[in-house]
């Protein structure tokens, strides 16, 4: 045997222990086994996640940061320990600077209202990129019509990388934001961050980072990369769906006024004026999504627990073993060969239209996406309406890989025929 | 387990490679737009009514074998009826896809039955049609299936 043999080895036990953790993938459809590769759009949980969000509702759901009583107590605690698990995960310099919001797109809603309506005036240019996510551009186009200000594009190259050079000429003296994708949902790509962000705050921008497909592939330090904003969801990280972090700098978030009013977010309230509350709760009006946030700690426990350099080896490994399979049948084409990826394969193919696809590998078990994947100035970059997207998280296997390709092989016999 | 080839009829895959009356309408005096926003699934219907018959049919668009079918069905199945008997046949066709009808009277559509058995493809099959409905009203908004 030699040494690769050895490492797929050892990878497949590591991986078949990891798949035991999540009850769904025993799941059967269509008289198939399923191969879940939709990670893109929502990852499954692990039972330590369900079982958190359903203690929650078995031995202790209560009010939080209200009530004198012992639940209200064990939820508080259970719900601030989350923040602090997200504050380490992600290397914040403070629990304070950790927002729970509803997800990713809420996140972004809230800097383009709050920091945006404050800061951001007719004539002023916030620079996005052409990968980005419609949860990435819409709340930029809506802060644009609301003040007067316009929005600046990266063109992205063939590969599906940004165009550097073009980002360092759009960024001018009327740049008042840079917000950009982490990593790409349709390509799978992993911007120049670092650099991005190093060439913004030279010119004294700042840069909110949109790391909904990163925070369950990729090691994030927000202190280390000094983004000003990161956004990401809980769901995407094999966490509950409607519960997600914004993650702000403390000294911008102080300066920000409240994005929504309501109880938690107040410090004192009468009719000729309201003080608020200090951070993060002035961010969270409203009782929150308790379950969901302790849902998200445990989460954060469990990739925790299995370590980014793990779970990362394991899925690059996957990326390139799957990417040269895809690449050899022919008539297929994949969108997205940026150097450095994360496992994403978005892929047309000849003859057969996305939707065809992903009903034809529906009846095979496996599960992709099919469409624009929410970023239709993308499609349109590429000439494509729609792809097939194939993504990994940390369970899936390089059978379920052969599976997709043995499926796609299923979708050309019956359009080719 | 469900059939495939209930979906995909060899009637299909013809229409889908090879679709009729397919390209601009000249002479056309109503035209509506069909757009999924799925899966980015595009139509353009030309009609040309007179006496209200519908004497000519043509459609344009990119979209999947289900979408690109029916509509090319669609144009065979509409030329030469009124514009009752067109809107009846769509009700006939909606309620036979959505599985709240039994088929009949519905002749070549018929191949199209298998979408009952994959709600998700519904409104592949259906956006034509709803197209029509717009182009026959003369509708100037395009019509999308959400």
């Amino acid at each position: 045997m030699n040494p690769a043999e050895l490492q797929h080895d050892s990878d497949d036990l590591q991986v078949l222990r990891w798949r035991a953790d999540f009850p769904i993938l025993e799941t059967q459809v269509h008289g198939k086994e399923l191969v879940y590769l939709d990670n893109a759009a929502t990852t499954q949980k692990p039972l330590a996640v369900i079982e958190a969000v359903s203690g929650y509702y078995r031995h202790y759901n209560a009010n939080v940061h209200r009530g004198i009583h012992a639940l209200s107590q064990r939820a508080t605690d259970a719900f601030e320990a989350a923040r602090a698990k997200v504050q380490r995960l992600i290397n914040a310099a403070s629990p304070d600077e950790i927002i729970f919001v509803r997800g990713t797109t809420d996140a972004i809603n809230l800097v383009a209202q709050s920091y945006g309506r404050s800061r951001i005036k007719a004539g002023d240019e916030i620079i996005l990129s052409q990968m980005e996510h419609h949860s990435n551009i819409v709340p930029w186009q809506l802060l644009c019509q609301q003040t007067g200000a316009s929005l600046r594009i990266i063109p992205v190259d063939d590969s599906g990388e940004l165009q550097m050079e073009a980002f360092y000429a759009l960024l001018n003296e009327r740049t008042r934001l840079v917000a950009v994708a982490h990593v790409s949902n349709t390509l799978g790509t992993i911007n120049p961050v670092r650099r991005i962000i190093e060439y913004a705050h030279a010119h004294n921008v700042p840069v909110l980072l949109d790391g909904a497909q990163a925070i369950a592939h990729l090691p994030v330090d927000v202190q280390a990369l000094d983004c000003d904003f990161y956004a990401f969801s809980g769901h995407k990280l094999y966490g509950p769906t409607g519960v997600g972090v914004l993650y702000g700098k403390a000294a911008l978030l102080d300066a920000m006024p409240p994005y929504q009013g309501g109880g938690n977010m107040i410090r004192t309230v009468s009719f000729e004026g309201t003080t608020y509350n200090t951070l993060p709760y002035k961010f969270e009006a409203g009782t929150p999504n308790i379950a969901g946030v302790i849902g998200l700690g445990a989460a954060v426990d469990y990739v925790t627990g299995i370590g980014f350099d793990a779970l990362a080896m394991h899925e690059q490994a996957l990326l390139a073993y799957a990417t040269p399979l895809l690449a050899d049948i022919p008539g297929l084409r994949i969108i997205g060969r940026a150097r450095e990826k994360t496992g994403i394969l978005s892929f047309v193919l000849e003859g057969a239209h996305p939707h065809d696809i992903g009903t034809i590998l529906d009846t095979q078990g496996v599960a992709i996406r099919t469409g624009h994947h929410c970023t239709m100035p993308l499609m349109a970059r590429f000439g494509v309406a729609a792809t097939a997207r194939a993504s990994f998280a940390l369970y899936n296997t390089r059978q379920e890989a052969d599976a997709l390709v043995a499926a796609i092989y299923k979708v050309k016999e019956m359009f080719e025929r | 387990m469900i059939d495939l080839r209930e979906l995909y009829q060899e009637t299909i895959f013809d229409h889908y490679r090879k679709p009729r009356n397919y390209g601009r309408l000249d002479g056309a005096n109503r035209r509506a737009e069909g757009y999924n926003p799925l899966c980015g699934d595009k139509v353009v219907l030309y009609l040309r009514v007179e006496n209200g018959v519908i004497l000519d049919v043509r459609f344009e668009g990119s979209g999947c074998a289900i979408a690109t079918a029916s509509a090319s069905l669609l144009t065979e199945n509409i030329k030469g009826r009124s514009e009752e008997e067109a809107l009846q046949l769509m009700d006939g066709f909606i309620g036979m896809v959505t599985g709240v009808a039994t088929t009949g009277e519905l002749g070549k559509l018929e191949v199209l039955a298998g979408v009952r058995e994959f709600p998700q493809r519904v409104k592949c099959a259906t956006l034509a049609w709803h197209t029509m409905k717009a182009a026959l009203k003369n509708a100037d908004e395009p019509v999308t299936t959400e």
